[in-house]
């Protein structure tokens, strides 16, 4: 089961999020680093971006992503790992220094963080059942959209999908709106392309479906890609990350990696 | 299905078994003091005790366990600052395995303290009157008299109390401990056998549970010698 798709869930509760921006006024600006040991959070549940292997082992797109910028940046790297609800507030109580874990950049994010480039981008499909629909909001008039909770999709689906005469229902995890699309409780889902694709489409399940429409991308809704997040101080570090993100994609490192998980492009435009 | 992240999830066992046993050591410790300081005859630490009866039973357990761990170590950090100490990227770093054990016995031990509070009132105030009268000290009263009693009302409560602790350690899960929980979500993200792990994560807490509730229930009988039962 995967949770989340371009992972942007809100993180936590209001109050919580309130009570930590009080503390971190507290703090007094941070000491300059030299950035010889980077600590990097990753929530390893997002396979094949970040994930466990059998015995126990850190692996993925985001993890290799990592290792190589920190080769270029000559930085010593370790992995901490945090749950997803935790993994902001674990930044910012300075648990570790970056996020390398398919964090969408979003302005929402961008008022407890800050952002390096986009490292990969995965567009949005909308799914259904072979040659039923195209896929526009028109076509969805008065059917039943499945979108994961607090994910970019469901975003979209109440920004257009609903007035456009859509029932937008949202369910926890991506499986679950699977299921209902393939018992007809749904006529629709919204789905993260490499989610929809390796969780439902490319699966025994997935028979008869087909991504509906073009890709969507719209960036008002889904954001600019995912990117490594940072404490709002540590501008040196996000340049440095920039950088050596500039230097894997010119050099072919970062294709050399991502041949290794994906048979599309997914770096976007 | 694919099972080959079994062993992994079933070595997350023992962490969960491990936070479990913490936790209940410091629910245990903290019930009976706060149990007693609420049947004080002085007024600080009856209120004391209340506050924290009232205030840890009225907030959800995900929101403490979220407080303690990252506010307290922004804390931390923003008074190492203060004192002028670099701490070069988390040298004073709260461990995930500490805080989650003291936060899940800090929680609970407001349970227990109820559970201790009812059962030390259950024992009658005469018998202490009266062993008192036999001349005992109140140390022997509270050993000979109080306390066997005392477990014997406290035990159904207690166990109670236990298993609703040994499931809620799955909330350490949220600050990044990989027990049993976290593992099974991790293996089952990997595998998209989600269901698969679960059972197993499910099957396991059964086992803890049952097996503990088999032997508190040796221990109810033990302390429950000498009272009569009705026969159904």
């Amino acid at each position: 089961m995967v949770t989340h798709m371009n992972r942007s869930r809100p993180l936590t509760c209001p109050l919580f999020a309130a009570l930590i921006a009080a503390m971190t006024a507290l703090a007094s600006p941070g000491f300059a680093r030299d950035w010889g040991d980077v600590r990097i959070g990753v929530d390893a549940t997002y396979k094949p971006f970040t994930y466990k292997t059998p015995d126990g082992k850190l692996a993925g797109f985001d993890v290799d992503i990592a290792n190589a910028l920190c080769i270029e940046m000559k930085a010593k790297c370790g992995f901490v790992e945090s749950s997803w609800e935790g993994i902001i507030p674990g930044l910012r109580a300075n648990k570790f220094d970056a996020i390398v874990s398919s964090m969408s950049i979003t302005e929402d994010r961008k008022k407890a963080v800050t952002f390096s480039d986009k490292y990969y981008q995965t567009p949005t499909n909308v799914i259904a059942k072979a040659g039923s629909i195209d896929g526009s909001p028109a076509s969805l008039k008065g059917k039943r959209v499945g979108v994961l909770k607090a994910s970019i999709q469901e975003k979209y689906a109440k920004g257009e999908l609903a007035p456009a005469g859509a029932t937008v229902v949202s369910y926890d995890s991506t499986q679950q709106s699977y299921l209902d699309l393939k018992s007809g409780r749904l006529d629709a889902v919204v789905v993260d392309k490499f989610e929809g694709q390796g969780g439902f489409l490319n699966t025994p399940e997935g028979k008869g479906f087909a991504i509906a429409g073009p890709d969507l991308a719209d960036e008002k809704y889904f954001g600019s890609g995912a990117g490594i997040a940072m404490r709002k101080e540590d501008i040196d570090l996000r340049d440095r990350f920039n950088v050596a993100l500039k230097t894997i994609r010119a050099n072919g490192t970062w294709k050399k990696i991502a041949d290794k998980y994906f048979d599309f492009d997914i770096y976007g435009k | 299905m694919d099972a080959s992240y079994l062993p992994y999830v079933l070595s997350g066992a023992s962490l969960t078994l491990a936070v479990a046993a913490g936790a209940l050591a410091i629910a245990t410790l903290l019930g009976i003091v706060a149990a007693a300081a609420r049947l004080s005859q002085y007024r600080v630490p009856r209120a004391v005790a209340t506050i924290y009866a009232t205030l840890i039973r009225g907030v959800p357990d995900l929101v403490l366990m979220l407080l303690i761990f990252y506010g307290g170590q922004i804390a931390v950090n923003a008074i190492a600052q203060r004192l002028g100490r670099d701490d070069g990227g988390g040298a004073i770093d709260i461990d995930p395995f500490v805080a989650g054990t003291i936060t899940i016995g800090f929680i609970y031990g407001a349970y227990f303290a109820e559970t201790f509070r009812g059962a030390m009132l259950a024992v009658p105030i005469g018998q202490r009157e009266a062993a008192l009268a036999c001349g005992m000290s109140r140390a022997q009263v509270l050993m000979r008299i109080v306390f066997p009693q005392m477990v014997r009302h406290a035990l159904p409560g207690f166990t109670n109390n236990w298993l609703v602790l040994v499931k809620a350690t799955a909330l350490v899960s949220i600050i990044g401990l990989t027990d049993l929980m976290y593992r099974a979500k991790q293996a089952g993200a990997a595998t998209r056998a989600a269901f698969l792990y679960f059972v197993v994560a499910a099957a396991i807490y059964l086992v803890i549970t049952s097996v503990s509730m088999v032997a508190l229930r040796w221990v109810e009988s033990r302390y429950g010698r000498g009272v009569r039962r009705a026969v159904a």
